[in-house]
């Protein structure tokens, strides 16, 4: 698989269907509504991306830090004033997060010089690098200085600076989400119309989609962090409709799987409401709610790609990543994207056998 | 869980459309603009305005009960950032009203002298601005309209859209690009929700208007805030139909033709 080059998305990204006999299509991804039936609901997030970068300095001891705000305590409207963020020493995105240099010894109570914002340590967490912030000022000042001063994160494979355009995807709406819901990109106006001409259904949640890297493995071993949703009385309706129709439920994207699973887990069906989805989704995940997943392409042993394993077996993911890398599909958030059904009753079956086989 | 926020339930529960309703309005500082700020605060809407001058924010959002946001919509830098800020402070959004207007040329002068830079502005802040800003906020809108059947868009238009009136050429030319770009988002995107309107709010009695024509005898003159009640009059009854529509059809939405009485 090869990295994502440039920030925009490509307009030539393609899609690998992963169907739920374990066969693969290839496709251009403009033609993901052919791989969708009347009667199905696409499911999106709808979740806009914060400018969560924020260079400073620690005023204590004067050195220059970045920080990554990464999670909030609720996504209640026009309060960002509490902030959980992660903190670097000197240097910026062209380098490697695992390659960054600590931050000076932090301590609650430290005041923070962030551009025009200034900010206080509330409380250290479980690690030297994790913090609590409590920004100074109004809402509005929060926003406005945020809005100024902030830029999108973003990691060494992606070299030229991000703009907030790049990041936000077609859909995006309220500003929670701390990294792109990437499988937003695969969508735009067009295909909406398209979806509703077909007869397919389009709704979206609100799922503060958090990051995907920190640089430190005893934290990256924590991802994803807990991340609040919000699931609009209109979607949650939309969700059981289709649902008793029998139609299929598509996730654009692995924070919508997280979120909806999450939702059903608790009340054994999708309501209206805010939660915090604080599980991970992965091959031992019994689905309640949704039946396909779109999604970029991962690498195994991601996050994103554990949560694959909830859909297919592990023979046909392998068949995949073979496929992905002999055509050269572009991994990450601006590159290419997968759309994967869920395993039938009766391939699950087959590949057991197949394994019992082989071992 | 936690039942949260509905705006499905809001203009139902309100007589009135506008109450609770989350509104962005460009130009807020002057003019049309503040009276459209002060009007739609008095009729219970939530507001944030964009305006240029920071010290003329800051004192009207403090008198006004509204959120101040300092950018030029003419510039493609501040798009965003004032996007971010409007749906961060307001929670979402029902409601843009694209306001902001450049004159062009000031004193008005013939296109043979009007320079090409200050066409090209007039563009920036009439046309360009108003389409960025509508894009960025855009998923907003339809999330609004998802939810509660419906999303306005109003750009303010003019008679000098349609009617060629010499001196007016850089203004009347943005306009026109304005009310045919209101007519086209409304024949693209109203199956999703959103309502474009695109309304002349007649000749006021505004700083914009002295500019153009300084010897104007004010007294015939509409009063902004005659002007700003009867575009939000507009947004009510844009907001109501739509809301009759999607209670009788489960949801759907129709097509409303782009409305201008230039």
């Amino acid at each position: 698989m090869i990295a994502a080059r440039a920030p925009q998305r490509p307009s030539d990204a393609r899609l690998l269907v992963i169907a739920a006999d374990g066969s693969l299509t290839h496709a251009a991804r403009t033609r993901l509504p052919d791989f969708l039936r009347r009667g199905d609901l696409v499911v999106a997030n709808d979740a806009a991306t914060l400018p969560a970068s924020l260079h400073g300095v620690h005023c204590p001891t004067g050195a220059a830090i970045e920080l990554r705000l990464v999670a909030r305590r609720a996504l209640a409207a026009g309060d960002l004033k509490h902030c959980t963020a992660l903190v670097f020493g000197a240097g910026d995105f062209h380098m490697r997060t695992e390659d960054r240099p600590p931050p000076p010894r932090l301590a609650a109570g430290d005041r923070l010089k962030l551009g025009p914002l200034d900010a206080e340590i509330e409380r250290m967490l479980f690690h030297p690098r994790l913090i609590e912030i409590r920004f100074d000022g109004s809402p509005a000042e929060i926003w406005a200085g945020v809005a100024r001063h902030g830029t999108p994160i973003q990691y060494a494979h992606v070299p030229d600076p991000l703009a907030l355009w790049d990041v936000w995807t077609p859909i995006a709406a309220m500003p929670v989400a701390f990294e792109p819901p990437s499988a937003g990109f695969a969508l735009d106006w067009g295909m909406l119309a398209a979806l509703r001409e077909r007869g397919i259904g389009f709704v979206t949640l609100t799922h503060a989609a958090g990051i995907s890297s920190t640089g430190d493995p005893a934290l990256d071993a924590l991802l994803p962090f807990a991340e609040p949703y919000s699931i609009p009385a209109g979607t949650a309706r939309a969700i059981r409709r289709t649902r008793a129709q029998g139609g299929r439920i598509v996730a654009g994207g692995t924070t919508v799987v997280r979120a909806l699973e999450h939702a059903a887990a608790l009340r054994g069906t999708v309501c209206a409401g805010l939660g915090v989805a604080d599980q991970r989704v992965g091959a031992e995940t019994k689905l309640d709610v949704v039946d396909v997943v779109l999604s970029g392409a991962h690498e195994p042993g991601s996050s994103h790609y554990e949560l694959l394993r909830a859909f297919a077996d592990d023979l046909v993911l392998r068949d995949a990543n073979a496929a992905l890398d002999a055509r050269g599909y572009r991994t990450h958030e601006f590159g290419d994207s997968i759309l994967v059904e869920r395993r039938s009753a009766s391939h699950a079956a087959f590949c057991a056998r197949v394994a019992r086989a082989a071992a | 869980m936690e039942q949260t926020y509905n705006p499905a339930t809001r203009r139902t529960a309100h007589a009135n459309p506008l109450a609770g309703l989350r509104v962005a309005i460009t130009g807020g500082t002057s003019g049309l603009g503040l009276a459209l700020v002060r009007a739609a605060v008095r009729r219970g809407a939530r507001v944030a305005f964009v305006a240029r001058n920071r010290e003329r924010v800051d004192r009207i959002a403090a008198a006004a009960g509204a959120f101040g946001i300092v950018g030029d919509i003419a510039r493609k830098e501040d798009i965003h950032p004032v996007a971010l800020q409007i749906v961060g402070l307001l929670g979402g959004l029902d409601c843009l009203i694209n306001n902001a207007s450049s004159l062009g040329p000031v004193p008005l002068r013939p296109l043979g002298d009007t320079a090409c830079e200050d066409l090209e502005l007039a563009l920036a802040t009439n046309v360009v601005g108003p389409f960025r800003l509508t894009k960025a906020l855009l998923g907003a809108l339809a999330a609004s309209a998802r939810e509660a059947g419906t999303a306005v868009v109003l750009n303010v238009s003019s008679d000098a859209a349609v009617s060629a009136y010499a001196n007016w050429g850089a203004y009347g030319a943005s306009k026109a690009a304005l009310h045919q770009l209101s007519r086209i988002w409304q024949q693209e995107i109203s199956a999703q929700g959103l309502t474009f309107l695109s309304l002349d709010p007649g000749d006021m009695d505004t700083p914009l208007h002295a500019l153009a024509v300084p010897d104007a005898d004010r007294s015939t003159l509409k009063r902004p805030d005659v002007a700003a009640q009867e575009l939000l009059d507009a947004i009510a009854g844009a907001l109501a139909k739509r809301s009759a529509q999607s209670h009788s059809r489960g949801g759907a939405g129709t097509n409303v033709e782009a409305t201008a009485s230039a």
